[in-house]
């Protein structure tokens, strides 16, 4: 690479308002998230019209602080990226017009990254991506299985049909009285379990990499149910150990058959589930076996973040991708490879 | 002096750079398209229009609402960014202070209103004094009727300016007859000038990042919630 390239990356997709600096599309030079969770625990999830609010509020603080942190102007930056879709709507505009007038005022390129393929791309922050490469995306908004041949190439050859797995998460922790988000106290209960209730796996079709958690968010609430009416109470401990298990055992199991079908050089996990002690430990163990390296970023950067808008955003300006002053958010965006 | 004047805060869209008093050009658009689509591409425009590059601006209006939520804070987002990267003040002005600037030197009392659905209205009451757009009332979101029935003690002859007045012109005649007057379609819609004549009367944001949109209404979620809490707290107080 003859000159470093700079990116500035912009996330407001759900409830982080994140800005970053990514060199060269693999080095985090500053990465700053301001989060809403304590403002958004009061609704017991995310209010879209909340998130918006908070989201004006904090823009502007955000990208600055990402640009102080990294020691940089504007000019010194080769290209914005913000995060087009998918989202909130009305929590994709803010990052998506603060992206736009600071790149128009300061003479920049803009570049609307898929959310995504910002996950995915998290992992190049840790370590060089390899292909074939196998991606898990678990979060409170997608459960994917997605296939990459090169950079820009992504096949997604699985998904969930009804909820998401972060989604049954916290739908699972209100029945079990536990807080908002329900993933890190699922799991925290889960691990400290000496026993686990026995609950359904989600397989479906043989050869599919589908997944789907509604039927067991309906058997744990069958079962406080039934309890409840012969005036029995649950453990929620062993409910969440239970719950954990058949979510892991699944996610492990197509995971592994993928690799294994697609003879991939690479196994990364990615969004806010991948943080699960519970999966990650599960992952590991079969991949090792299996001598397959695989690989999950830390915590701050499975969450939402920008480091990985700026990681995937640098990736697409390499390729030449631009966007213009059109750009609108797009809560539904598909993600297509930017590569044939 | 160059301004930069935004507002999006309802469906109508306008834009202006005003140089030393005088409009070097002006947009203004009344069509339900997308503001975070239209926005920034008519700001290029703007741009081009007049020659002049972001950084010639030497200040930014922006209407800060109240109006749609979304359309509030697209062009508050836009407004704040430009502010904070150029470095230069940032003024917001009401949406319907803007509304009423349509109306100087119109002697009775202005009324600018925005359609908020379900009967309701986003509306303030201003008067033209000195030279100035002084409000009577706060701006407020309100039932229509609830706005008119305090009209009518004023007594006095009240210009009614928006483009949504039409959708409520019955009830206004109805309600205040002989003092109502409904402003014609020129001056329906808000205009960036005008937002950039109010701006420049006014105070600029100490405090660019601490701008905010006035809604003028708590989100749903919040109200919900207040309720929630003053409930438990109320049945809290009797055990
Ligand atoms: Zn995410």
């Amino acid at each position: 690479m003859d000159k470093d390239i700079y990116i500035l990356g912009i996330e407001t997709s759900c409830d982080e308002t994140a800005a970053s600096v990514i060199k060269n599309g693999h080095e985090i030079i500053s990465n700053v998230v301001a989060s809403q969770i304590q403002s958004q625990q009061r609704f017991g999830g995310v209010v879209p019209e909340i998130a918006s609010r908070h989201h004006v509020e904090q823009i502007t603080l955000v990208i600055e602080e990402a640009l102080a942190a990294a020691k940089l102007e504007p000019e010194d930056l080769d290209a914005v990226a913000v995060t087009e879709g998918p989202g909130l709507v009305g929590a994709l505009l803010i990052g998506i017009n603060a992206a736009k007038a600071f790149a128009f005022a300061n003479g920049l390129p803009i570049i609307g990254v898929h959310h995504i393929a910002g996950h995915i791309y998290a992992n190049q922050l840790m370590q060089p991506m390899e292909f074939p490469l196998l991606a898990l995306i678990v979060s409170g908004g997608h459960t994917e299985l997605v296939m990459m041949e090169k950079h820009g190439s992504f096949k997604l050859i699985g998904e969930t049909r009804d909820d998401a797995a972060g989604e049954a998460y916290d739908k699972v922790a209100r029945v079990l009285g536990l807080p908002y988000p329900g993933g890190p106290a699922i799991d925290k209960l889960a691990l400290e379990s000496d026993e686990a209730i026995e609950f359904p796996r989600a397989w479906l079709e043989a050869d599919s990499y589908d997944f789907s958690f509604s039927g067991l968010k309906s058997a744990v609430i069958n079962y406080k149910h039934n309890l409840e009416q012969k005036d029995g109470s649950i453990v929620p401990a062993h409910v969440a150990a239970g719950f954990q298990q058949s979510v892991i055992e699944v996610l492990t199991a197509k995971t592994l058959r993928a690799a294994k079908e697609f003879n991939v050089k690479q196994v990364i996990a990615a969004g806010g589930v991948a943080a699960n002690k519970g999966l990650r430990a599960s992952l590991d163990v079969v991949f090792e076996k299996e001598g397959i390296p695989f690989y999950v970023p830390p915590i701050s950067l499975c969450t939402d973040n920008a480091a990985m808008i700026g990681a995937a955003g640098t990736a697409m300006f390499i390729d030449g991708k631009r966007g213009n002053m059109e750009m609108n958010g797009r809560p539904g965006m598909q993600l297509v490879s930017w590569i044939e | 002096m160059i301004w930069l004047g935004i507002d999006t805060a309802n469906t109508p869209l306008s834009v202006a750079i005003v140089k030393d008093g005088a409009i070097l050009a002006e947009v203004n658009s009344s069509m339900a398209v997308n503001h975070s689509l239209r926005a920034m591409p008519v700001i290029e425009e703007l741009f081009e229009t007049v020659q002049l590059k972001p950084k010639d601006i030497d200040a930014i209006a922006v209407s800060e609402g109240p109006g749609s939520y979304t359309g509030v804070r697209i062009g508050v987002t836009i407004a704040k960014t430009l502010a904070w990267t150029l470095k230069k003040p940032l003024v917001g002005v009401s949406s319907l202070k803007v509304l009423a600037a349509n109306a100087l030197h119109f002697s009775g009392l202005i009324c600018p209103l925005v359609d908020a659905r379900r009967n309701h209205v986003y509306a303030g009451v201003y008067e033209y004094v000195d030279g100035n757009l002084v409000a009577i009332h706060e701006d407020r979101h309100l039932g229509i009727e609830e706005l008119l029935d305090s009209l009518v003690p004023l007594g006095r002859s009240i210009l009614f300016v928006g483009k949504d007045v039409g959708m409520h012109e019955a009830l206004i005649m109805d309600k205040l007859n002989g003092n109502a007057v409904i402003a014609p379609f020129p001056m329906q819609l808000p205009r960036a000038s005008s937002l950039i004549f109010i701006a420049q009367q006014s105070e600029h944001e100490e405090n660019t990042h601490a701008f905010t949109p006035e809604y003028r209404r708590i989100a749903e979620a919040e109200a919900n919630w207040l309720m929630q809490q003053r409930k438990e707290k109320g049945s809290g107080s009797k055990n």
